[in-house]
């Protein structure tokens, strides 16, 4: 139990650690059913986000196990043109990071 | 003929019409010759007056001849004789009645009825209809007829309906991953249910394991099974911010290397550091040999007045803005080494003598082993600290050197650490106190300790007085070997790691010395302007080594280019900042120091520092070209 507990507060440790990071706009947990749980930006963007991360998650995970069933998808950067999302899946939940990195 | 005559007589009184007639007469007769039919068979005379006989007979020509019927009796088919010779021209079937017969009786009374239907039906005319019915013979005064007429029941419809199974939506995939993830799956089922026939006991264990199960989902939406991709998180993040350090760190080669001649430079990549660090002081660096990006920073303070709690970090290169793994210790980290093969176990000599024993796989912050509570601990600072190879029971072991001159082999032994006494570093006047079948000086200050690359035995142990003695683990009373080094203090000695008798020494009288250890005198000397206190081989050349010093810049040497001078003498810390440890990466062509500020700064080498030697050893050509 106290196992879980410590990696709990690490994992908050680190997640305010990411949010203080240069030029990180936003954090977003989402669950394996696509609700987020804990977000760090408001809420319309935070359902827009998920929704559409989602999606995209399935379809990278699947392709990536299509092609080799022992593979799996470690992370997925979704590149644009004003800033760069880090989508990182867990077995029940992911991780998306939005980042301005040249700021 | 006859015709014409007749015409011929009535001519007299019908001279018009006969005229007439006689013409046409005429003309027929004059049409009557013979015309023969295009298809009339062409026979000659004779043939025509042939006389053909055709006879009349009474049999039907059609009538089959050769009718045979199966006899029974004799059991076979036999032919019938006698066939019905009647020939139907035409048959027409007529469609009158008899007046007698029944059909013409009952159409006769049938044709009366309809003549009488005109007329209106009276009730008296029974005897009328009795005669008509005369099949149906009844009594004309008693009869009765009856009739009567079952209820019929109202027709309804009933209808039943049966309650529909419960039914529900259930939709799934089938990919070549689900299917590969379902089997391991029941790979994992199989083998767990194998374990548990096994176990007895296990009933009980999987009672308590559940509950605890059951506890941790109900804390549903529990981040912390998040750690690991957090942390990846953390990284890509950190990767993002360091962009152009990590594609520096990965791909920049200096091109002006070319036009500078010999000389090299560092190039600046990330900078380590922990703001709760910052009044520490980096004493010691150690690579992680499994993982070429991780590395181990102790933390603590050189100044004997300024003692306080030490730390040890692990930095990933991975993540500069924060250590991986953080332990707080009591007093003040000297120095630390990582273990070769099992690269958690980390061994950390401390200020007040302690050695301890860190297992990185474990999350606590306190070590596995610490020597504070067994005898025989240093009673001085710990200087050096080196792991050894497993001894004849496998358990693991670590040698160390201290300021209260002896050297110390600890084993770990299960739940406890051991101390095998192994040499103390004597002075040539002091008094002995025997304990144990040791002897017991009040010896030298040891400061350094290194151990040979192959013979495992050998080792070398600088000193405070600027002697550096070679001793071997299998003579305990005696060292083999003594070299005069330094004037002061030696901060560290190093085995080259690709040659066997050279090592390299360095000071705080401003020298770095470089021995072969048959010879008394060093086969090199450089001076560099302030005290030393770092030095070490690179592990890609025989030849190249790097030192640091108190003015906060780090030397470069290249034996097989340069003899005489560094090939980089390149500051890279700010002002009034002490380096005090360097370490080369064994893979990337990187280097980290660490200076008195609690930061680590890591360097790149530019490519003229790291040029391999083509020839098999080269420092043995260099010491063997005639150079003092």
């Amino acid at each position: 139990m106290l196992d879980i507990e410590c990696a709990g507060a690490e994992v908050e440790e680190t997640i305010k650690r990411i949010q203080s990071q240069k030029g990180v706009q936003g954090i977003i947990i989402v669950n394996a059913e696509g609700i987020p749980i804990k977000s760090t930006l408001d809420n319309s963007s935070t359902v827009q986000y998920a929704g559409n991360v989602h999606q995209l998650l399935m379809k990278a995970r699947g392709m990536v196990r299509d092609i080799d069933p022992q593979n799996d998808l470690t992370f997925l950067r979704v590149r644009s043109k004003k800033n760069e999302i880090m989508i990182a899946p867990d077995k029940d939940y992911f991780l998306i990071v939005i980042q301005n990195p040249t700021e | 003929m006859s015709v014409s005559h007749k015409v011929g007589t009535m001519k007299s009184k019908q001279d018009e019409e006969e005229g007439l007639d006689t013409a046409e007469g005429e003309e027929w007769m004059q049409g009557k010759t013979l015309v023969k039919p295009p298809d009339q068979l062409d026979l000659t005379e004779a043939e025509l007056n042939e006389e053909i006989t055709r006879v009349l007979k009474a049999s039907n020509p059609n009538a089959p001849q050769n009718v045979v019927r199966y006899s029974f009796k004799e059991g076979c088919y036999k032919p019938i004789v006698f066939v019905d010779q009647m020939a139907i021209h035409f048959e027409l079937e007529g469609n009158l009645v008899h007046k007698e017969s029944d059909e013409g009786r009952r159409l006769m009374a049938k044709q009366a009825e309809v003549d009488d239907g005109g007329g209106v039906e009276r009730p008296d005319n029974v005897a009328i209809k009795a005669a008509k019915r005369e099949q149906k013979l009844t009594n004309q005064f008693n009869f009765n007829e009856r009739a009567s007429q079952t209820l019929n029941n109202t027709p309804r419809d009933i209808s039943c309906q049966t309650e529909p199974p419960p039914r529900a939506n259930f939709s799934a995939t089938a990919n070549q991953w689900e299917i590969y993830d379902f089997y391991v799956e029941e790979l994992q089922r199989r083998e767990k249910s194998k374990e548990k026939h096994e176990g007895q006991f296990l009933n009980k264990e999987e009672d308590k394991s559940k509950k605890k199960m059951i506890q941790a989902e109900t804390q549903n939406d529990d981040i912390s099974q998040l750690a690991k991709v957090v942390k990846i998180i953390e990284r890509m993040v950190n990767q993002n911010i360091f962009d152009d350090v990590a594609q520096d760190f990965m791909y920049f080669e200096d091109a002006s290397d070319e036009f500078r001649g010999e000389k090299g430079t560092l190039l600046p990549l990330w900078t380590f550091q922990y703001d709760k660090a910052k009044s520490l002081s980096v004493t010691a660096l150690c690579w992680n040999h499994k993982y070429n990006d991780l590395f181990a920073v102790g933390l603590g303070s050189h100044e004997f007045t300024q003692q306080g709690g030490g730390m040890l970090l692990f930095y990933t290169l991975k993540n500069p803005s924060y250590p991986e793994f953080i332990f707080n210790t009591a007093s003040g980290v000297m120095c630390l080494d990582i273990h070769e093969h099992l690269s958690y176990l980390v061994a950390v000599g401390l200020y007040d003598g302690c050695v301890a024993v860190y297992n990185l796989k474990k999350k606590t912050d306190q070590p596995i082993y610490n020597s504070r509570a067994s005898s025989g601990k240093h009673t001085s600072a710990v200087m050096q600290v080196k792991w050894q190879k497993d001894d004849l029971d496998s358990n693991h072991n670590f040698i160390s050197v201290s300021a209260d001159g002896r050297l110390v082999s600890w084993t770990l032994v299960k739940v406890q650490i051991q101390m095998t006494f192994v040499k103390c570093l004597r002075k040539t006047t002091s008094y002995n106190v025997k304990l144990n079948k040791c002897v017991f000086f009040i010896g030298l200050v040891g400061t350094s300790l290194d151990f040979h690359k192959q013979k495992d035995y050998s080792f070398l142990v600088g000193t405070e007085h600027g002697k550096i003695h070679k001793g071997s683990k299998y003579y305990s009373s005696k060292f083999l070997e003594k070299y005069d080094a330094h004037f002061m203090n030696v901060t560290r000695v190093k085995w080259n790691p690709f040659h066997p008798d050279v090592f390299i020494s360095c000071g705080w009288d401003w020298m770095v010395k470089i021995w072969d250890q048959t010879m008394k005198s060093p086969v090199f000397t450089f001076e560099l302007k302030t005290s030393v206190t770092d030095v070490a081989w690179a592990p890609y050349s025989s030849t190249v080594f790097a030192a640091v010093t108190t003015d906060g810049k780090v030397h470069v040497f290249d034996l097989n280019i340069n003899k005489y001078e560094a090939l980089c003498q390149q500051k890279v810390v700010s002002k009034k900042t002490k380096l005090f440890n360097i370490e080369f990466n064994p893979v990337h062509p990187i280097i980290i120091v660490g200076d008195d500020r609690g930061h680590v700064t890591s360097l790149k080498l530019s490519p003229n520092l790291r040029k391999k030697p083509k020839v098999g050893d080269a420092l043995i050509l260099c010491i063997e070209k005639p150079t003092h």
